[in-house]
């Protein structure tokens, strides 16, 4: 690892003042991803600016119809909270099968938001729940939030504050995972919301990241099964292709995890 | 703990140090101001070095030296060596390229080191390692052992045209024509062993110290065998003569082979802390390794099996070509010849074998030996032909097999080895029994009705151990004879020590070793302590590889206590003025047969030091030591079975049962063989379902951390079910075979063989990723949809 300063923030605006302040900063939350990357000298930042202890931040609480996660509410806390478990079972599963007990207990909601990695669990959450992201400046919802691979509508020095999920009828997540990592291959959320619209969103396999399948979301409109998915296919032009999966095995993964999801949400 | 013996469930008394985090590694050693070293690495596969340029590493804060390869070559150091000599089928030696601990001039695989940097701490060594500025001239790479030989092929090494290291032939090869010529079915198939990278949990680690004034080096560092790196070192690399050389190899974390060899690094410790005057450290971290640890396997062969009508098998055909990497590595030519060839025989009584191996240099990491070393590419071509020979023919696997066992010993196979004991029906049988190989048929169609495709296959292996008789390695090549030492220390009060050449990097000696002390004493194996790993301790010692501690090292054990034992009873029979004939040694006392006169062991041990009155001429103390060299190779066998569920839909594989029958011989500790076997299965099932070193066709190695090259967790393999079956090894004192190598090589053809019966397609190649067998599924859907 290089040198690096750590600042511990107490507020939302001492962390931006710590930013705008510094030479290269990284804000840094459950760390899961950027202390890796660090100590594999892939990443420099000179100022590592902790937000773990910014109290706003933090907790699961109902809002109205929703549920607002705080930032840097960890994946475990997610996985074991009543309220998420009871109102949005697929958003507990998905969290309960992230990266493994450690990652779950370190890594948090807000980074792995912000990170946007394209295996990541969450942003098919966000996407298929329809949740809103809130920052230190605006809120803004999750479609608009994700713009591709590693990338995010998110400004430089703009820190995600909480996500809030509208609480669905019918939910669930089924991945696939890569077999030396663990990321999702292909991760498919499903959800049927109270309005009777459905959200199908994939992780894992597309090139830009999350993304929807409207020819699933229409079927599973007038028939919520597995059946009503099982032959429908999403175009391997569109997926990511690597030693572990060519596009057209990732493109049958989102097909058999759609199942998954499907028979696991009833 | 008590006295627990020969068969004891005893409890490791390693553990309590490892467990509670008191161990002594290589890292644990910290050493008045010692400085760090941080290798300079190529990223590219072939280059010349053109320039390299340390001016601005040099100003970094913390910064001792830079040292270069040309530096290493004037100061005499000399290239890397590989210890066993093999001739090609026409006679010449062969052709080994020069191999330097820093390349000043062309780098011919990722992460070959130019330059250390030597610094007060690790973070400024690999700081100013950034900063050395190294302008290479790329050169076109090639990892394709197949291509390498080519016309054209882009050559890494004067010394080897085409890139070709040697042809090498073994067998009969008219004979086995002829029988070719006679034959009433011939099996066929291409049999790729895919490229390992080991992942011992300790990366390999070195701390070099060189004394000015005594002109004496020590090295701490994660070796298998202390010894032999003294003496490589020594001999070789002109580092130190060996009494100016001590090498410890203090607690070590896993080997696997990989910790056999003398790398670069270690090297250029020894040498670095000698130029710059203060104690180097070197840690590997965990892309080092991949990049640099000796990666294992890596063949390419075709196989051809010829039966006759009664469908017994008449002669076996084999032709492999072998990728060595960029470089012969110490052991790496004996691997694809005589720990390969020789074992392909199997389990069967084949007339006539021949084998012929093509070795080949590739920019890629140098390969050599890893958990089983040969043996396990032998098994997986002999046990993946003799399934698909028995599908093509019609038989059961196991009738197939029965029907080509050996059953009379000795027996001399067409390929030097000569068994001596087994009995592979009793442990084919234990097998089929443990995995209820007759209800498999049900529960394939329950397992059809719930949308999954259920296989079962065998492997039914044999191995050879106990490396090796010194005379016949000899005349094989080897550099070195194969023996072990050992050292049983009496102490006036009665407890021992035992200090032994073979070294425990996980394998429990301090537990085992002791308890063949305490069964032949009937001590407290409390009272006896193991000392491995030092050689300024140790007399001297070959270490542990090969499955060898238990049949080559403790035999040397017993040769020392036939010494002791036998100078004990001369003084307790002195003592008690009774014949020496008439002393039985029996629950830690010495007594004379028929009477109730008796010496405890202490009584004895302490006459022996007072010396106050021993028999007229013998000398005083007891301390015995002994050479052991083995007459033969043991040769362990068993069966083992994998059931298999595919999920047609994603092409998972999750192995249901696995069922190990197996014959070590003698069993020493069987917690520890059972945790051995547990360990090598897993390796191997790794090996068939998960792991892959993959090079990109530049050379890079794109499977360079755990996030790409997928090691066997908890949850990948099933809970093993284990039994024995003992058959004595005749050839040595314990009639002990070795229990080290098993799993990992007769695992991975019983895996494939399971996932080709569960998806009817053999077309399979290790290892069986899900993508693999989805699209092998969905070949076989299609056909049966025409």
């Amino acid at each position: 690892m290089y040198e690096t300063n750590y600042h511990r923030a107490g507020t939302l605006d001492e962390a931006a003042s710590l930013f705008s302040k510094s030479d290269d900063p990284k804000f840094l939350s459950g760390g899961q991803t950027l202390i890796a990357t660090m100590k594999q000298r892939l990443a420099a930042p000179s100022d590592l600016i902790d937000l773990g202890h910014v109290p706003e931040m933090h907790g699961i609480c109902e809002d109205g119809d929703a549920i607002a996660i705080g930032a840097t509410t960890t994946h475990s806390e997610v996985a074991a909270s009543e309220l998420v478990r009871s109102k949005i079972p697929g958003l507990a599963k998905l969290a309960n099968g992230i990266g493994d007990p450690a990652v779950r207990h370190m890594g948090t909601i807000g980074g792995s938001v912000a990170n946007n990695d394209p295996a990541a669990d969450y942003p098919s959450a966000l996407v298929a729940l329809g949740a809103t992201v809130s920052t230190n400046k605006r809120s803004l919802p999750a479609e608009d939030f994700f713009t591709g691979m590693f990338d995010t509508a998110l400004e430089e020095d703009e820190i995600i504050v909480s996500v809030t999920f509208p609480v669905v009828e019918k939910s669930a997540y089924a991945k696939y995972p890569n077999p030396a990592s663990r990321y999702a291959m292909a991760g498919v959320f499903v959800a049927k919301h109270k309005d009777g619209s459905v959200k199908v969103a994939v992780t894992g396999a597309g090139q830009d990241g999350v993304f929807r399948v409207a020819a699933m979301e229409s079927a599973l409109s007038s028939n919520w099964s597995a059946d009503a998915v099982a032959d429908i296919s999403v175009s391997a032009d569109d997926m990511m292709a690597d030693i572990h999966g060519s596009a057209a095995y990732r493109a049958n993964l989102v097909t058999v995890m759609a199942k998954r999801a499907l028979e696991a949400a009833g | 703990m008590g006295v627990e013996g020969i068969g004891a469930r005893a409890l490791r008394k390693e553990d309590k140090r490892f467990i509670t985090g008191k161990g002594r590694y290589t890292d644990d050693i910290v050493l008045p101001r010692m400085g760090y070293a941080a290798f300079v690495r190529s990223p590219h596969a072939h280059a010349k070095v053109v320039s390299i340029d340390a001016r601005a590493a040099l100003e970094m804060p913390g910064v001792d030296a830079v040292l270069t390869g040309d530096q290493l070559v004037a100061d005499g150091i000399g290239n890397i060596i590989c210890g066993w000599m093999i001739h090609s089928k026409d006679g010449s030696p062969m052709n080994m390229g020069a191999w330097r601990a820093l390349e000043p001039e062309i780098v011919r695989h990722v992460g070959q080191a130019v330059a250390v940097v030597i610094a007060d701490s690790q973070g400024e060594a690999k700081d100013a390692a950034d900063a050395v500025v190294v302008e290479y001239e790329e050169l076109p790479a090639v990892v394709d052992p197949i291509a390498a030989m080519a016309d054209g092929a882009p050559q890494l090494h004067p010394e080897a045209a085409n890139n070709l290291i040697f042809d090498w032939d073994i067998g009969d090869e008219a004979a086995v024509n002829a029988a070719f010529e006679q034959a009433a079915h011939v099996t066929k198939m291409e049999v790729h062993n895919n490229r390992l990278v080991p992942n011992a949990m300790e990366p390999r680690a070195a701390v070099a110290d060189y004394n000015e004034a005594e002109e004496h080096h020590t090295l701490y560092t994660t070796s298998q065998n202390p010894h032999v790196a003294r003496l490589v070192l020594s001999a070789f690399y002109n580092i130190a003569p060996e009494h100016k050389l001590r090498v410890i190899a203090p607690d070590v974390g896993g080997g696997f082979g990989s910790k056999i060899y003398i790398y670069p690094e270690e090297m250029v410790c020894l040498w670095a802390s000698k130029r710059v005057g203060r104690p180097v450290k070197w840690v590997c971290d965990r892309t080092e390794a991949f990049l640099t640890d000796a990666h294992g396997r890596d063949h390419r062969s075709e196989a051809e099996l010829a039966l006759d009508a009664d469908n017994k098998i008449i002669a076996f055909r084999v032709k492999t070509v072998a990728n060595l990497g960029a470089y012969m590595s110490l052991f790496s030519s004996s691997v694809p010849t005589y720990l390969y060839a020789t074992l392909l025989s199997g389990q069967y009584d084949i007339p006539a074998i021949h084998c012929n191996v093509k070795t080949v240099y590739t920019n890629t990491t140098p390969v050599d030996a890893y958990r089983g070393a040969g043996r396990p590419e032998a098994t997986y071509l002999v046990e993946r032909i003799m399934e698909t020979a028995a599908r093509e023919v019609g038989l059961s696997p196991a009738d197939f097999r029965r029907k080509n066992f050996i059953r009379s010993f000795p027996h001399q196979t067409p390929v030097i080895m000569c068994y001596d004991a087994g009995d592979y029906d009793a442990t084919l049988d234990a097998a089929l029994k443990a995995i209820d190989y007759d209800g498999f048929a049900a529960r394939k169609a329950e397992a059809a009705s719930r949308g999954k495709l259920r296989g079962i296959g065998m492997s039914c292996y044999i191995e050879a151990c106990g490396i090796a008789p010194s005379a016949a390695v000899g005349s094989l090549g080897a550099g070195v004879g194969l023996w072990e030492s050992a050292e049983v220390r009496v102490n006036p009060v009665g407890t021992i020590e035992v200090l032994t050449g073979a070294h425990s990097h996980g394998q429990g000696h301090e537990t085992t070793f002791a308890q063949l002390i305490s069964e032949r004493f009937g001590l407290d194996t409390d009272a006896v302590s193991i000392v491995h790993g030092d050689t300024d301790k140790v007399q001297f010692g070959m270490g542990t590889y090969g499955s060898r501690s238990g049949a080559v090292g403790m035999s040397a054990v017993v040769k020392a206590l036939d010494k002791v034992e036998e100078k004990a009873k001369k003084i307790a029979a002195h003592l008690m003025e009774a014949a020496e004939g008439d002393i039985q040694i029996e629950g830690g006392e010495l007594k004379v047969a028929g009477t109730d006169k008796k010496l405890t062991f202490t009584e004895v041990a302490l006459a022996a030091y007072t010396a106050h009155n021993l028999p007229e001429g013998m000398e005083p103390g007891l301390k015995e030591g002994a050479f052991y060299d083995p007459t033969n190779f043991t040769f362990p066998s068993g069966t083992y079975i994998c059931e298999v569920e595919v999920d047609p839909e994603t092409g998972k594989t999750a192995i249901i049962s696995f069922v190990a029958a197996d014959d070590f011989g003698n069993i020493i500790n069987p917690m520890i063989v059972e945790g051995q076997v547990h360990g090598g299965l897993t390796q191997g099932i790794g090996q068939a379902l998960l792991e892959n070193a993959a090079y990109d066709e530049n050379g890079q190695l794109i499977t360079a951390s755990y996030m790409d090259y997928c090691m066997p967790r908890a949850d990948d393999v099933p809970s093993y079910q284990l039994s024995t079956h003992v058959t004595e090894c005749p050839g040595n004192p314990l009639g002990m075979k070795g229990c080290g190598e098993a799993g990992a090589i007769g695992s991975p053809p019983a895996v494939i063989n399971a996932i080709t019966d569960a998806i009817n397609n053999n077309d399979l190649t290790m290892p069986a990723t899900p993508e693999q067998v989805w699209q092998l599924c969905q070949g076989s859907m299609k056909m049966a949809a025409e």
